[in-house]
């Protein structure tokens, strides 16, 4: 059994995003909502995001919190006009290999099994063009 | 003066950096009573007093304060607004007295941080034995480094970056310059936690925290406060013309929040909440970016500096980087912009940080603030932005 790391990682078919569209707006967004913070709406649907986006901005992070693997690529992806959160991955974490415009797309990973055997799955996006 | 104009009377910062053996409340008395001194008044006349304080927000703090220097039965607000807490306390004072409640009013910030370390991402636990969907986002593990980064040094080098996305032409060595020119304007303010010049090299050759921001690119976590008496145009008038003399005026006083625009959710957007907040701090002072003689801004970090300049309009939109390279914002440049050293170098005491920078452009526009004076200043500008968001922007003019 599997789970997603958050509940906007849609595992099925193949993996994609899905944002909470409001129904009278269309603002995007991924966490539980009471309302839309754009418009009076309380409405919202379901909105599968592109896979595939550009790096809008980043940051390396070498400092965090204990537990935090460092260095890291920090990122907002633009994913078809909605922008994510998320880590670069699968590149090497220095200003030589990432550049805010690259195109990127989405890509998942184990995050390992717990005490039960459920796999969760973490995700991030990787850039198009892989290096030879 | 007008009747319904509010003025700076009396203000006082402590020295920033590590108090080991002072509390919060001796740091704040010690900024109060300095105040009081300055504006040649007592508590005993205060009839409104606001509080900022982030970390212990939750302890009464203003009347922890008046225990010491004063009990006379005045309302106190304690106010917690992330970074801008110090002017938010400064602004709730001078609503006081525009509601005509109050003559007099004090606001205070402090903080105590030096050591503190990273001050947001510090959630990360040992995952437990269960992957359980939690909270907002039914995430099974904390995000922190695994969806982008909480910490601000990470948050707001990629506010930096995004400015390079939308327009180009910064480096990493251009914002390590921009933190040259904070550190070595500190070495003429006394007050600053750090007074040492850094060359370049030394800057990005430092720790890296968040690629761009080095360690000296960072602001400092210090110990410190800062506290203002207000006053009334009306009650001003009727003051001693040596006070009179030495008031400043708070010509605009502004609070936003960041309204609804893409993306605003998944990286803070600092920029339209400034942009909104100068504009409407301009015009109620009906003065332009071009009368201004100095700008304290809130250079958190290296890359939020050069953001700060555009969103204020120190130049054309899309001009900050030409606004830097042309030496405008160095203390002989065009636009002062961080003479104290900003927070980078004079420190950042959260609560203490939004007053302490009235402090600054106070003590210029009264002709006082010594080697580091700004000859003639007459306008400044201060702004704060605390994350979640929050901006305030004051706007202060030396008296006719």
């Amino acid at each position: 059994m599997t789970v997603p790391l958050v509940s906007y990682l849609a595992l099925e078919p193949e993996p994609h995003l899905v944002a909470q569209e409001c129904a009278g707006c269309g603002a995007r967004y991924f966490d539980r909502r009471n309302a839309c913070a754009a418009c009076p709406g309380t409405d919202f649907r379901p909105a599968a995001l592109e896979t595939e986006g550009t790096v809008r901005t980043f940051s390396i992070v070498h400092m965090a919190a204990p537990g935090v693997k460092v260095p890291f690529v920090a990122a907002v992806v633009d994913c078809g006009g909605t922008r994510v959160r998320a880590n670069l991955i699968n590149l090497p974490a220095d200003p030589e290999h990432v550049h805010v415009g690259m195109g990127v797309r989405l890509a998942v990973y184990s995050l390992g099994a717990d005490d039960q055997g459920t796999e969760a799955i973490g995700f991030g996006f990787e850039p198009v063009k892989q290096e030879d | 003066m007008s009747a319904d104009s509010i003025w700076v009377l009396g203000i006082h910062m402590t020295k920033f950096g590590k108090h080991k053996d002072k509390d919060l409340t001796d740091l704040a008395s010690e900024a109060c009573l300095g105040a009081l001194k300055d504006a040649g008044l007592t508590m005993a006349q205060m009839q409104v007093m606001a509080c900022g304080n982030l970390m212990q927000a939750a302890t009464g703090l203003g009347q922890q304060v008046q225990k010491q220097i004063g009990q006379y039965g005045i309302p106190v607000f304690n106010v917690a607004n992330a970074c801008a807490t110090g002017a938010t306390a400064l602004r709730t004072v001078m609503m006081a007295i525009k509601a005509g409640e109050a003559d007099f009013g004090l606001a205070v910030g402090v903080e105590k941080l030096s050591g503190a370390g990273l001050l947001a991402g510090g959630t990360r636990k040992e995952t437990s034995g269960e992957w359980r969907p939690n909270g907002r986002f039914g995430a099974v593990a904390p995000l922190d480094g695994l969806v982008g980064t909480e910490t601000m040094p990470g948050v707001f080098a990629q506010v930096g970056l995004e400015y390079e996305h939308e327009y180009g032409g910064t480096s990493a060595e251009l914002f390590a310059r921009i933190s040259e020119k904070n550190h070595a304007h500190s070495t003429l303010n006394p007050l600053a936690a750090y007074q040492k010049r850094f060359t370049l090299a030394e800057i990005t050759g430092d720790m890296m925290i968040a690629y761009p921001n080095t360690r000296p690119m960072c602001s400092a976590n210090t110990d410190g406060a800062a506290a203002a008496v207000l006053v009334s145009g009306a009650k001003l008038a009727t003051l001693d013309p040596d006070q009179q003399r030495r008031a400043v005026k708070i010509s605009a006083s502004v609070l936003t929040t960041d309204p609804y625009e893409e993306g605003c959710q998944v990286l803070p957007n600092v920029n339209t909440l400034t942009r909104n907040a100068a504009a409407v701090a301009y015009e109620q002072a009906g003065v332009s970016p071009d009368d201004l003689n100095l700008v304290e801004l809130h250079d958190c970090f290296a890359t939020a500096e050069l953001v700060h300049y555009d969103n204020l309009m120190l130049c054309p939109p899309g001009g900050a980087v030409d606004f830097f390279e042309s030496g405008a914002p160095w203390r002989d440049g065009r636009l002062p912009v961080n003479v104290s050293g900003g927070l980078q170098s004079k420190g950042h005491p959260i609560g203490a940080t939004g007053v302490a920078n009235v402090y600054e452009v106070a003590t210029h526009l009264r002709g006082e603030a010594g080697p580091r004076q700004i000859e003639g200043a007459r306008v400044g500008l201060t702004h704060v932005i605390g994350l979640g968001s929050a901006c305030a922007i004051h706007i202060l003019e030396k008296s006719a």
